[in-house]
């Protein structure tokens, strides 16, 4: 700061003075205000309550037949839920880790909340993890892909029958999302 | 510049002088719009500045009025829409005007980039200008990609869930900003309330910023085909009435092509999955976004690393911002540059090659002409364009404007 600019009574040339320091403190409060007024805005963007509120859904998987599949809404997402054939389940579980893209053991993604493990049931986001789209292989009829569990139709993304990535520029396998079986039949996703 | 037709003007009607005296917006009218000289030269690309602010325009009018019957809510959302097709006297009109305005907008600035690219429009002292430009074409296209998603059918929906899904690519957080974007876990009601309201605001934002664009091109005046600077009056027209005449005739010739789409194939450049209603739970078959963003599609897909390809993606257009300064050649205008006046039309060719690609699955022999096209995008700005500027030896200036055009026309 140039001396002609330094009031009458300030510090010696070069120190600071009780004007910078004012500044500085009144400054950074004003910094402080200012993050706090934005912050009610920024997050005001978030999921509302009522929003989080419908972020659990119970299903009852008792009608659905083995080697059959349905889609259920939730968080406004289609969750997959696969009764699985133990020719499925074997298949998924003899696959060798190193083959797959995102390495992750067919049991791990079969495990509830309460840490059960239930191979006959596979339940998983149904949203391909390229660029978001519903991957086909719950309707009968449906492509399958080559490792027989869903195929992506926008860009070729192929899912094996525990819904882990095979091939396509998916990065990673459809997400398991947090579940618990509260009984037999009855299941809470969320 | 101060007019080169000297006092300030003398109003005769005395509520004009007066309201001029204390708010001087009739002067300001006058100089800017009527004296202002600018170069003797232009030819018609020239008349796509105007006319991309005559179709920003448009955009408001037509989408005030849509807005009036329209419903943010995605229950209702498409029928409304389908309501104003139907039922609103004038409804149909005002919403295909909307809908073709856009694409002609942005083909409108589209060609105004390519003539700032060849007459090197981006060179100092009009750094700012360009800049200002490229704020204007990001502000369009997150404006546009918000207005496509409110009709609610299946383009909108889906085209919503792929473009908002490239933030999850952020690394740590990207889930998050995801999350805070749609205002839940998917596309659902509250993306498309918070889209409309922005879909509202950033065209008043577009004006704003074009007003500065406008301000920053009046302290130099207009580059020209010659781009080189005018010297003196014989070089320069006042803009009123030599270019209001002549961008009144390219607009002209412009909205009736437009008026052609809008009456005869108003779908010509949609997709007709968007007339299907948004569903959550089936994804079309395939998901392109409008011809206008195509090309920058293409560079995301080419790209099989999913954050690279964000990357390259926003970068492609934030490579603009630096034209500027990766451009080393001291000579405004391709007509005097006897090797990149080529490599313009090349870039032009590459960008439409990679429209193309990003209209197709990416399969076959689509995957490597998109990395092609991608990489020479690339390449043009970051090596071609500062390496040639230094090797390149362009061919002598005219001595001004006048003499350049005057010897023209006698030769």
């Amino acid at each position: 700061m140039a001396s002609s600019s330094i009031p009458a009574g300030a510090g010696a040339h070069g120190d600071p003075t009780r004007r910078d320091f004012l500044m500085v403190a009144s400054g950074a409060m004003a910094a402080v205000g200012g993050i706090a007024v934005a912050w009610p805005f920024i997050n005001n963007l978030n999921p509302a309550a009522d929003t989080l509120a419908l972020s659990q859904v119970e299903v009852n998987v008792k009608p659905i037949a083995v080697g059959s599949a349905i889609t259920v809404k939730w968080r406004g997402k289609p969750v997959f839920i696969r009764h699985r054939t133990p020719e499925e389940i074997k298949a998924a579980e003899d696959v060798k880790l190193s083959e797959l893209p995102d390495p992750e053991t067919d049991n791990k993604r079969v495990t509830d909340t309460a840490k059960k493990v239930r191979p006959e049931w596979l339940i998983i986001v149904g949203v391909c993890t390229h660029l978001g789209c519903v991957p086909l292989g719950n309707k009968p009829g449906d492509p399958k892909g080559e490792y027989g569990g869903w195929f992506c139709p926008c860009h070729g993304s192929q899912y094996d029958t525990s819904g882990r990535i095979r091939k396509g520029p998916a990065p990673k396998n459809m997400a398991v999302p947090d579940y618990l079986f509260s009984s037999d039949s009855l299941v809470k996703i969320g | 510049m101060a007019s080169q037709h000297g006092a300030p003007p003398v109003f005769n009607n005395k509520v004009i002088a007066w309201i001029d005296h204390r708010l001087p917006i009739f002067s300001y009218i006058e100089k800017e719009y009527h004296t202002f000289p600018t170069p003797r030269n232009f030819n018609y690309f020239w008349n796509f500045g105007a006319i991309a602010t005559v179709m920003l325009v448009l955009m408001i009018v037509t989408g005030i009025v849509l807005a009036m019957n329209y419903q943010p809510n995605a229950a209702l959302a498409f029928d409304s829409v389908e309501r104003i097709m139907r039922d609103v006297p004038s409804g149909w009109l005002m919403r295909y005007m909307h809908m073709t305005g856009a694409s002609f907008f942005f083909a409108a600035v589209y060609i105004h980039i390519i003539r700032g690219l060849y007459y090197g429009s981006y060179k100092a002292p009009r750094e700012l200008l360009w800049m200002l430009g490229v704020v204007i074409l990001l502000l369009m296209m997150a404006t546009a990609f918000m207005g496509y998603v409110l009709p609610w059918g299946q383009m909108s929906f889906w085209g919503a869930t792929v473009i908002t899904n490239l933030f999850s690519a952020i690394p740590v957080v990207g889930e998050s900003v995801v999350t805070w974007l749609w205002g839940g876990f998917a596309v659902d009601n509250p993306t498309l309330n918070r889209f409309f309201a922005l879909h509202y605001l950033l065209p008043f934002v577009i004006v704003a910023v074009v007003a500065l664009h406008v301000v920053a091109l009046h302290v130099h005046g207009s580059n020209n085909p010659l781009g080189i600077d005018p010297k003196g009056p014989q070089d320069t027209v006042p803009f009123h009435p030599y270019y209001t005449i002549k961008d009144g005739f390219g607009l002209t010739v412009f909205l009736i092509i437009y008026a052609i789409f809008v009456f005869f194939m108003p779908n010509a450049l949609g997709e007709p999955v968007n007339y299907v209603p948004a569903n959550p739970l089936a994804t079309p078959n395939e998901i392109v976004p409008e011809w206008y963003l195509l090309p920058f599609y293409a560079i995301l897909r080419a790209i099989p690393d999913k954050l690279s390809g964000v990357i390259a993606m926003f970068s492609s257009i934030g490579l603009l911002f630096l034209l500027p300064w990766l451009d080393t050649s001291r000579v405004r205008s391709c007509t005097f540059r006897p090797i990149y006046k080529w490599f313009v039309p090349v870039l032009v060719i590459d960008v439409l090659v990679l429209g193309y690609c990003g209209a197709h699955p990416p399969e076959g022999y689509f995957v490597p002409l998109a990395r092609v096209t991608t990489f020479y995008y690339f390449f043009h700005f970051l090596i071609l364009l500062p390496v040639l500027g230094k090797i390149e030896r362009p061919l002598p200036l005219p001595p001004s404007i006048a003499d350049a055009v005057l010897t023209k026309k006698a030769g």
